[in-house]
């Protein structure tokens, strides 16, 4: 019977099902961070129960970790707790920990794919809504509660509903300018951030199979945005080139056999879906959201809407809150917004790519006098990646802050954070509301986008930039 | 997990669709790692002026809604971060259900695993909830898991619908981890197998 890569993915974990329950999905890689993990850890504590597969689980610390010199001892105590606590459980339970001071440190959905940890075929869950990113490999990779870390570090296992089936197929091919992340903030715009609710996105179409590796991690990333759980691609020679040598990747025969398995996790010809969505990638244009929530999007040569064009009246109302919110008028050129902070960084967006991206078009330029720029790449491995290549110098040159790892002001847990009223082109991937800090206003853009706009200060069709 | 058979109580109306978990409980205060006591910190940036002083105009600081613990609101409620933060920092202030036109995915699960209830009713139910929530003073539902249905004292009654095994879990207080750990010899015989296909 011809299956989806989804269902290929899923039917290999059963453990058991049954009509009366939820069918019991095995999880091969776990990763855990410092934020939703203790409660956990105390949970597994309380009811005497140990870490059934340690080695199954990875920890690393990055959404409260500061950016700034990593010699100073962390300045905001609780923070500083929260640390702590990941290590002693870390070391109470025999989990291996990615610590600050590793050079393997940084955004777990970034690490993970870097270490070969993620690999094709597998079901990857941690506690954080972006962990769709690692289904950029062809895993099946969902973001969990607290309750179920506890439940998967306790039994390796979750009971899980089986959620509907989504191919979203992308043709055509994406112009010079238009990157993955408008792709996705395209496909959000089309579906809206509850279109993908109770579904597993599949990713497929020419346009996806051209995407890079980690314009694929991109795209995956948002999925959630979109409200699906998981999203996924079909593992190809790309995804076995990016893995192999890779320290947790399979090694000599294991490789081989590895790979055989692996070219066989694709969605068959005949393979049926509940919904089928499609897009043509040569339309798209780089994408700049002007709203509170990531489906307020609209492309670069556009404008803000006005709300009196609203379908209803909930729209309506949502749209002008967020107006308000945004300190914005309707029917204002995208290009006439002038921005104050830029951000490079996030799960989304902080891979060597990304950096590359956006420092092309930095180079020979400084930024904009009335604006603040930073960069905070996605890993210590990217970082030092990056200044290989002088990326930091670019940047540096430019005006940029260059920073240490971490998830920084993708949500403002450290002290990296928008002030009130300051507006900031950043490349994370959510504009809510006091996301990047309170009354902080957050325009989500590529890396390219972000980082034309924060030369001239205002966003900029990037299809246009005279590179130097 | 406390069990959930059928509440009774007082509904405050937040009539806001995609609430997202950044505003159920903003980021500042994820760094503690304790399960209990988020309820305070519930809706913050809404509740509370950047002096700290209460937004009067917040629904929730409205005194004729004090000790509501049904919450009606609009769609994609609990969007965006899996923060379980959230469902602690609502059971913890006092809500025991929560009725929308519909959830995020994850939102709704880790609702689930703290005895807080999730009902997705049609948007015009949701609307007339609401509205009577607005109108009427200490506007009372029941919401019934036995039953599956919310229910008012003025002839509201609207059926819902949920997964059995959810529902058993919380009608009994289920310890979902204990139930998976019956599965032992499954789980191990699982892991053989695939150990052995990966020699």
């Amino acid at each position: 019977m011809s299956r989806t890569l989804f269902e290929k993915l899923w039917d290999a974990h059963v453990v058991t099902q049954s009509e009366a329950q939820p069918t019991l999905l095995y999880i091969d890689l776990h990763l855990v961070h410092e934020v939703t993990s203790p409660q956990a850890f105390e949970g597994l504590r309380v009811a005497e129960r140990r870490v059934r597969r340690p080695h199954h689980t990875v920890a690393t610390v990055d959404h409260n970790v500061p950016t700034t010199d990593r010699n100073l001892p962390i300045a905001d105590p609780v923070g500083a707790k929260q640390i702590d606590t990941l290590r002693q459980n870390c070391r109470d339970f025999g989990i291996q920990l990615f610590d600050i001071d590793s050079a393997d440190q940084g955004i777990v959905h970034v690490i993970g794919p870097e270490l070969g940890l993620t690999q094709p075929g597998m079901t990857i869950v941690c506690g954080d809504s972006h962990t769709s990113t690692h289904g950029a490999f062809g895993t099946l990779a969902f973001g969990i509660g607290t309750s179920e870390v506890e439940h998967v570090l306790a039994t390796q296992c979750l009971p899980q509903n089986k959620p509907r089936m989504m191919l979203v197929e992308v043709n055509g091919s994406l112009a010079e300018g238009v990157t993955a992340k408008d792709l996705a903030l395209g496909i959000i715009g089309q579906i809206g951030t509850a279109g993908g609710t109770g579904y597993a996105i599949e990713y497929a179409g020419e346009a996806v199979r051209a995407l890079s590796i980690e314009g694929r991690m991109t795209l995956c990333n948002m999925s959630i945005e979109a409200g699906a759980r998981a999203g996924m691609i079909a593992p190809d020679e790309k995804t076995f080139a990016y893995l192999q040598g890779r320290r947790f990747a399979p090694k000599g025969e294991a490789w081989n056999k590895a790979v055989a398995y692996w070219q066989t996790l694709r969605s068959d010809s005949d393979a049926e879906f509940d919904l089928t969505v499609r897009l043509d990638a040569s339309a798209l244009e780089p994408h700049v959201t002007w709203g509170t929530s990531p489906g307020m999007v609209v492309p670069v040569t556009g404008c803000v809407p006005d709300p009196a064009a609203s379908k209803n009246e909930a729209d309506r109302l949502a749209s002008s809150r967020a107006l308000e919110y945004m300190a914005l008028t309707p029917r204002t050129r995208i290009q006439d917004i002038q921005i104050d902070r830029v951000f490079i960084g996030s799960c989304t967006n902080a891979r060597l790519e990304d950096l590359r991206a956006a420092a092309r078009v930095v180079k020979g330029y400084r930024i904009g006098n009335a604006v603040r720029a930073m960069v905070v790449p996605g890993s210590q491995a990217v970082k030092r990646a990056a200044e290989a290549e002088g990326l930091d110098r670019i940047f540096r040159e430019s005006g940029f802050e260059w920073r240490e790892a971490g998830c920084s002001m993708c949500l403002g847990m450290n002290a990296d954070t928008l002030e009130p009223s300051e507006r900031c082109a950043s490349t994370s991937n959510r504009n809510f509301e006091g996301r990047q800090g309170r009354g902080g206003r957050t325009h989500l853009v590529s890396p390219m986008m972000a980082a034309a706009a924060a030369i001239t200060g205002h966003f900029i069709d990037v299809r246009e930039w005279k590179f130097k | 997990m406390k069990p959930f058979r059928s509440h009774t109580g007082m509904v405050v109306p937040l009539d806001r669709a995609n609430v997202d978990t950044d505003q159920i409980i903003p980021k500042q205060f994820l760094k503690r790692i304790e399960r209990t006591g988020f309820g305070e910190f519930l809706f913050y940036d809404w509740r509370f002026q950047a002096d700290g002083k209460p937004s009067e105009s917040f629904v929730l600081n409205e005194p004729r809604y004090r000790g509501a613990s049904i919450l009606v609101t609009g769609k994609n409620f609990g969007c965006g971060s899996s923060r379980e933060h959230a469902p602690w920092a609502l059971a913890d202030y006092g809500f025991r259900a929560i009725i929308a036109p519909s959830f995020a995915d994850i939102f709704a699960n880790n609702c689930m695993k703290n005895g807080l209830l999730p009902v997705t009713l049609p948007e015009p139910q949701v609307s007339a909830i609401l509205e009577r929530a607005r109108s009427s003073e200490r506007y009372e539902l029941t919401v019934d898991l036995d039953g599956r249905s919310v229910s008012d004292k003025a002839g509201l009654s609207a059926p819902f619908v949920i997964d059995d095994f959810q529902r058993r879990c919380l009608m009994e207080g289920l310890d979902d981890i204990g139930l998976t750990l019956l599965h032992e010899s499954e789980i191990t015989a699982y892991e053989q197998r695939r150990l052995q296909m990966s020699v």
